[in-house]
Parts: C-alpha cells; structure tokens; sequence
C-alpha cells in the first residue's frame, strides 16, 4: 500500500475517463454525469461523496450498465474496467462480469431481496450464473460459507427474507455480492437505511471482508464520518462532476486548500470542538440537472463567486500529487 | 395453516345460511302455484289445493323456511316441483358439464392470457404492445352471446369442424370454453402486463440483474411468481362465477350445465330446485375463493406467515 512511487497502470482497476450519462425523459434532457474522470486501484476503497442528485448512484449503474433501459444513455466516455471498455461491450459480456467481476450493493435492503424466494435460493442464483459447471453440493458449501463470513448461520439460508432483520437483510445482500469474490464491489450507500448500531457492524463486517477478499471497492455515501472511517481515496461530487478529489488525508486535513462546496460540507458537520449554537448548511439547492447553470455548476450557491466562475467552466488544481481541485479560486 | 383453513370453513356457515334466508324470501314473495306446478294443466282445482295444503305452502314464510332447514340439514334438498326428481340428483347430473366447461375455460385462459401479458409487459409500447391493447379491448367490448353466435357459424356451419350446441362428447365444449375465455383473456392479460410492469420497477428485480442473471430468469423466475398473485385472484374468482354455470353461454350452445337448469328452475318458480342450485353455486364459489387464499400462501411466503403457518 506505501508503495504509491511505484504505481503503474496494472494498479488501476477502474479508470472513468470524461463519463457522461443523460436521462432522456419525455419532458427533458436530464444530464446527470458531465465528464466525470476517477480512478480506483486494486485493494482500496473508493469514496464517492456527495448530496442526493449529484450523480453517485447513476456513476454505479453505469459501471454495471445497469441505467434504466431506453432513458439512460451513455453518449461519451469511457469506463475501462481492467483495460477494457465497459461502455462498448455486449449485453452478454456485460452479464458475465456482473456479479462475477464487478458486484453492486444497493442502498434498501429491504426492497432488494425477491420476497418469494429463500435467502440461500437467490444467493446460489449468483454462484449458478456465473459457475455452471459447479455441481449442486459445491453451490451449497459455498452459500453455507459465505453466510459463515457475513455472520448469519447456514441454516438460516432456508427462509425467506421477511423473516429477516433489516441489518440482516443488509448481510444477505452483501454475500450474494461476494460469493463470486469480485474484484470491485460497488457499495451504493450501504448503510442509509440501517440503525446507527447496526451500521457500524455492517461496516466492521465489509472492511474485514475486502481485507480478506482483496476486493476493490467504491463506497458511495454522503455520510462523511463513514468516508473517514472506511476510504483510502475520495471523490466528492456535485451536479455529475468531481469537483475534489484526493486522499482521505488530502481532503480532511483542515489546512490544505479546498473546494467552497467541501468547506460548505464540513460546515455543515456538527463539531464537538466549537460551541456553535447552529450548523451552517450549504445554502440552496442542487441546480437542476435537466437546465445546468452556465460557468460553474456551483456559482449560484458559492460564497466566494466572481464573474468568471458565472461564464466559464473552471479548470483543474492540481495541489500535490494526489489532491485535485476544480475551482477558479485555485486555478489562476 | 390448518388452523386458517378450518376458520375459513367454519365462515362459510353463516355466509350459506344468510344466502338461504335472502333467497328463500325472494322466491318464496313472487306468485306461484306449486300443486299446479306438479299435478299439471288438467288435475281439478281440489286436488291442486290438496296438493298445496301437503307441501304447507299455505304455512307462514318462517315455517317454511324453518321446514326447508330441517331437511336440508339432514341432506335431503328435497324434489323438483316439476319434474319430480330429487335437486340432489338434477344438480349431480348437470354439474361436470358445467364443471368440465369452467375447467376448460380457466385452463385456457391462462394458457392464452399470462405468457401473452408476460411478453406485452417485456415488450412494453412495441408494436405487439399496441396491437394487443386494441385487441383486448375488442374482445371485452363483445357480448358473449354475440361472440358464441359468432363462434359457431364461424367453426360449426362453415367450417363445420365442431358440433354447434349440445354437450355429449369433448369437441361439444370446445366452442363454448373459447368463447368463455376469449372474453377473459383480455382481462387476464392486461391485469398481468400491469402486475409485470409493477414488479419489473421493483428494486430485487435490479439486485438480480446486477448478478448478472440473464434477462429470461428474471422474468420467469424473479418477475412473474411475484406479479401473479392478482392475476390469480381474478382467476379463481371468474372460476368460481363459472362453476355456477354460465347461463348466458350454456344457453347459446344448448349445454345442460347448471346455468340452463337453474334458469328454467326459476322460470317456472322450481322453489327446491332454485334453492338447490343457488346454494350449490354458493357453496362452490365459497370453496375456490379458499382455494386461491390457500394458493396465495404457497406463491408467497409471506402470506403463509399471516395465514399463522411456520416457515416455507
């Protein structure tokens, strides 16, 4: 992991490259990525951050090119998953990586499991799609061991997912996104719908389980102490941009320069050290995503905007090797 | 489980008896003559009354109802005023005409109407999508003694390649059960294109996807168990409205099911036998609408652990 020098492009697992994704509904055009560029690495985690509406979740479907069908569109861009595109390939290709190579996690567990099958049947559905050759004992001391792993003893795999907890429901999902030890697993906002308590373990449980399985992973979350306790690399995004970009330690470090909007966030974090009597939220709203301000997509909610930021599209600053910023503050 | 069946059987009680007494008082208000009914147009004023004085039709409607409980209760729905035979015996003869007709009705129904919805649904605002909506609109806009007549020209006359009316052998209900679902198809299918449409936006339909199962598991293993319970609600319960004969269709084609017996039983104010076959339809249709409940639970497990049942 020290070994960042030596990094090369066997490193990187998944490379987004100027990814655009639209929404073409019957009112309007909604443009929900803009050119976003990431890149994940073997063996980290990944955070994606930011509000409801920037773009995380349509960034997930779109690795699996699992956007809705007809509405979602992918016009340009890349996403090379281990130097091949993911964009290009077929609808057959496409299933065999997923769920195999590429697995996803949603955010409700508790729509996420079919109702009228057993836990163990949809769990051994994955092993079944993507081992056929395995016979029926194997599949089952598979799903015995990965229930074993998420902490939910095998004999619980003949019951149906009603009689399941939320926190649960959430392991059950994780094993089914597991069970084929994929080399990235998408992890959209695991834990929104989980008790405090209960997110804790689940996240204990994904960290061991990564750690075990030398599985890449994308953590898609707008909770900022989840980004500190689990990612190695953060993205923070806003209206389908990365707009900062940087190691855990580059974007929580108070001293280093930063994006208005991650200052407006970490603003708007309760804090145990001042005595403010109220927080300071980020003023507005996301802009609408079917009609894009002109400039910088943050200007009409930024404390510091000049006239530039309201007519050009700022560039990127480059702060160090790993930080990135994309601010005109920053990039005179 | 079991439990839930036996309360379910034990409802079905009050249900019958509060249909007896409403049917009882319908029939019972109207005009009639019964010892006419029996004796015939030429037996003597007297002995049509003496007739009338031994079945106690002079008697108070609550002791008639209370004398027609006590027999049936000891299994006896007494005998035809017209025809002299036993209800029992008229209902057992008519009954698997009209049980075969609703069988084979329901059959293909389903057959015709859930793959159809099915591949409408997968297929959704295609050509076939469009094409299948006029369609089914077109057929549940048709009176179906239209569609029989139609059938049976159609089949019976021009083609001649099955027997027009009747009910002695199979190609005798061919005609009718597909005039019968014909009608229902379009109501099936649209019900399970919607139900389909439902449970494809749901989220496990996506978790399923991003296993990478193909697209034909999704839908036939995933999708349709969970888009039929609805489907299989309106299903028993047209089942159910058949098993009581279908008068309408029964007529046109000259079936002796119970629809025709029951129309001619009131026609001539038959009190047994209306009673018997009014009952009889009860009971039938109060025993499919358990059935579908009991099928519910083995669809979706959920269901089951209300119905106070453990584990699948």
């Amino acid at each position: 992991m020290a070994d960042e020098r030596n990094q090369t492009q066997e490193d990187i697992l998944l490379d987004i490259q100027d990814l655009h994704v639209k929404y073409n509904t019957s009112d309007a055009v909604c443009y929900a990525v803009n050119g976003l560029n990431i890149q994940v690495k073997r063996g980290e985690v990944f955070g994606l951050v930011g509000e409801t509406g920037a773009g995380k979740t349509t960034t997930a479907l779109s690795i699996l090119r699992l956007l809705p069908q007809r509405i979602g569109e992918i016009p340009q861009g890349k996403i090379l998953f281990e130097g091949q595109d993911v964009v290009q390939m077929s609808e057959d290709q496409m299933r065999e990586l997923r769920g195999s190579h590429i697995s996803m996690i949603f955010q409700d567990p508790m729509t996420s499991l079919n109702p009228v099958l057993t836990v163990g049947d949809q769990i051994a559905e994955a092993i079944e799609t993507h081992h056929q050759s395995m016979s029926k004992e194997e599949v089952q001391a598979k799903v015995d061991h990965v229930l074993k792993l998420v902490g939910i003893p095998p004999a619980r795999k003949y019951e149906y997912p009603h009689q399941f907890s939320g926190g649960m429901k959430q392991r059950v999902v994780i094993a089914m996104a597991l069970v084929c030890e994929p080399r990235l697993l998408i992890a959209d906002e695991p834990t929104t719908a989980l008790d405090v308590t209960v997110q804790n373990q689940v996240l204990d449980m994904m960290s061991n389980l990564k750690e075990e399985l030398n599985t890449s992973m994308i953590l898609i979350t707008h909770d900022l102490g989840i980004v500190c306790q689990m990612c190695d690399h953060v993205a923070i995004m806003y209206a389908g941009k990365v707009i900062e970009q940087g190691t855990v330690y580059d974007i929580f470090d108070q001293s280093k320069p930063h994006h208005p909007y991650t200052i407006g966030l970490f603003g708007s974090l309760p804090s145990l050290q001042s005595d403010s009597k109220r927080l300071k939220p980020v003023m507005g709203l996301m802009p609408d995503p079917t009609d894009l301000p002109p400039g910088c997509e943050f200007h009409p909610r930024c404390g510091s905007c000049t006239e530039t930021c309201k007519l050009k599209a700022p560039g990127v600053f480059q702060d160090g090797e790993t930080h990135m910023i994309r601010c005109h503050l920053f990039s005179k | 489980m079991h439990k839930f069946i036996l309360k379910r059987i034990l409802m079905m009680i009050p249900v019958l008896l509060g249909i007896s007494v409403i049917i009882y008082t319908i029939i019972s208000l109207t005009p009639g003559n019964p010892g006419r009914l029996i004796l015939g147009e030429r037996a003597s004023a007297e002995a049509v009354e003496a007739m009338n004085e031994s079945l106690g039709y002079y008697d108070p409607l609550p002791v008639k109802y209370f004398n027609y409980m006590k027999n049936l209760l000891r299994g006896d729905l007494g005998t035809s005023w017209r025809s002299g035979v036993s209800v029992i015996e008229s209902i057992g003869e008519r009954f698997p005409t009209t049980l075969l007709l609703a069988t084979m009705d329901i059959v293909l129904t389903a057959v015709m109407s859930i793959p159809l919805g099915v591949l409408v649904a997968v297929k959704k605002e295609s050509l076939l999508d469009n094409i299948m909506t006029v369609v089914a609109l077109v057929f549940t806009a048709m009176p179906s003694f239209w569609l029989g007549m139609l059938m049976m020209l159609v089949f019976a006359l021009s083609l001649n390649l099955l027997p027009a009316t009747g009910s002695e052998s199979f190609a005798h209900f061919i005609l009718p059960a597909l005039t019968m679902s014909l009608l229902s198809v379009a109501q099936i299918m649209r019900m399970t294109r919607s139900s389909m449409l439902e449970v494809i936006r749901q989220d496990y339909i996506r978790t399923a996807r991003a296993k990478g199962v193909s697209e034909q598991k999704i839908i036939w293993r995933h999708a349709v168990r969970n888009a039929l319970l609805p489907v299989i609600t309106t299903m028993g319960n047209n089942f159910g409205w058949t098993l009581g004969g279908s008068v309408i269709t029964e007529t046109v084609f000259g079936m002796s099911g119970i629809g025709t017996l029951l129309l001619t039983a009131v026609r001539s104010k038959d009190v047994p036998l209306v009673m018997g076959c009014v009952l009889f339809m009860s009971f039938t249709f109060s025993v499919v609408t358990l059935l579908v409940d009991i099928s519910y639970g083995i669809i979706d497990p959920r269901i089951k652990a209300e119905y106070g049942g453990r584990k699948g």
